[in-house]
């Protein structure tokens, strides 16, 4: 779902996200028209925009853990935790995740004051997925989110919606519940679909042309 | 993990919020691999109210410093950088791992002419590549500078324990005469944020200081930032 459709229609910010967009061509391979946020965020005024945005929707909805897509959702995903003051969990490719090789065994060297999974830290779990051009697996901390918590997963752009169904498998085989996904861009392939495996979702602009 | 003096990072100790932040930092062992201590700040992210007083303490010391540009490495100072951006109002410029920028990449014998629409890119004017090796510094440099508009991408090698790696930024994001700051969650020898640093210089950004959350100061990597300021919120022994 299009935040034009959603009540933001005509709103002057989404023409200037969508203009603050780049489109590399034949990026990452040929055929491919890349639409590139760097431009986005390295304009000041128009990346409040984006994350205002996001955060006038989000903010009341109760969501305590907001999740985010290495490495471009890590981009995106922080300021809305921050602004709402949820969790930020990052989900990240294979064995970037501390603990993510092998389950660490109880050593000498943990705090006794650490937040979170005593018995396993640095457990992570993973999914499989498929990319619009290729394979890949994102993964995450047991014991990040609890049970029944309220969840947000955030990237900066859905194309098949691979990445975000993997995403929403990871959050809710940890128990929580997701409430919605949100990017900033969303292909052809999601115009007119409101849900992505039963999940709402929402994007604020199409591919700059 | 214990909050030793930081002396040299300009913190008030007796923070509260400087306590919050180190009790919530997890140290997982053994990772990347046996012997290494790893400082896992995905828990300091999972506590809203230290994640905000670390963004906060940094927002503190840089908004009133005319900072137009935080530049970010990949992937955890994707993190931090730009919730400190937004608040400051400054650009935030993300440094990444290699191909990973969009942008035209090409070698050191070879330039290509694509003319797509002339309407939104930017002339190409020349493109050229320099390489030098530093005899008498630990590093070796191998940069690559092209003049092709703003997807046009500058690399920076640097050495790591084992081997090298390299980061990349869009030339076209900065421009010369701003002044910046580079942010990483954590500094250890310092190689990482160096090559940052030199990439910002090359194309005439005024690199103010480097900010992290975490220092593992056995490492000297502020020795190796050399006369570049570094302030962090957590030391590391």
């Amino acid at each position: 779902m299009f935040a034009a459709e959603n009540g933001l229609r005509g709103d002057p910010r989404l023409k200037a996200i969508s203009d603050a967009l780049s489109v590399v061509p034949n990026f990452p391979k040929p055929g491919i028209m890349f639409q590139d946020i760097t431009t986005l965020v390295s304009n000041h005024k128009v990346f409040k925009h984006t994350v205002d945005i996001f955060v006038d929707r989000y903010r009341d909805m109760g969501i305590s853990v907001v999740a985010g897509v290495e490495a471009r959702g890590f981009i995106f995903a922080p300021p809305i935790a921050l602004a709402i003051g949820a969790k930020f969990i990052p989900l990240r490719k294979p064995g970037k995740l501390p603990g993510s090789i092998q389950m660490q065994p109880k050593s000498q060297f943990y705090q006794v004051d650490e937040i979170m999974n005593l018995c396993c830290p640095g457990e992570v779990i993973s999914e499989a997925y498929e990319l619009e051009y290729g394979n890949d697996c994102l993964e995450m901390h047991v014991g990040a989110v609890e049970q029944g918590e309220r969840a947000l997963i955030i990237d900066d752009l859905v194309a098949t919606g691979g990445t975000l169904s993997a995403a929403i498998r990871l959050l809710e085989r940890e128990g929580a519940e997701v409430v919605e996904c949100a990017c900033v861009i969303g292909l052809p392939e999601v115009k007119g679909r409101r849900l992505l495996d039963g999940k709402p979702l929402y994007v604020l602009v199409e591919p700059r042309q | 993990m214990s909050v030793v003096h930081m002396a040299s990072s300009n913190v008030d100790n007796k923070d509260d919020r400087i306590s919050r932040i180190s009790s919530s930092i997890r140290v997982i062992p053994d990772f990347p691999k046996p012997g290494i201590m790893f400082q896992d700040i995905t828990t300091l992210l999972l506590d809203p109210k230290a994640f905000k007083d670390t963004i906060d303490l940094f927002v503190e010391r840089y908004k009133d410093k005319n900072i137009n540009v935080v530049a970010g490495v990949e992937a955890r100072g994707f993190i931090f950088g730009p919730p400190i951006a937004l608040a400051i109002g400054a650009k935030f410029v993300p440094m990444r791992k290699p191909k990973k920028l969009p942008g035209i990449a090409y070698t050191l014998l070879v330039h290509s002419c694509n003319y797509y629409n002339l309407f939104s890119y930017l002339t190409y004017i020349t493109s050229f590549s320099v390489f030098v090796i530093c005899a008498f510094v630990p590093m070796t440099y191998y940069y690559t500078v092209s003049e092709r508009g703003c997807w046009e991408v500058i690399s920076e090698e640097y050495s790591l324990e084992y081997g090298t790696d390299k980061i990349e930024m869009h030339v076209g994001a900065v421009q010369p005469g701003e002044r910046a700051v580079v942010v990483d969650d954590l500094i250890a020898t310092g190689g990482t944020l160096t090559a940052a640093i030199n990439l910002l210089e090359r194309v005439g950004v005024e690199v103010v200081e480097c900010a992290c959350v975490i220092e593992l100061p056995e490492l000297k990597g502020r020795d190796r930032l050399g006369e570049k300021q570094l302030f962090v919120l957590v030391s590391s022994t």
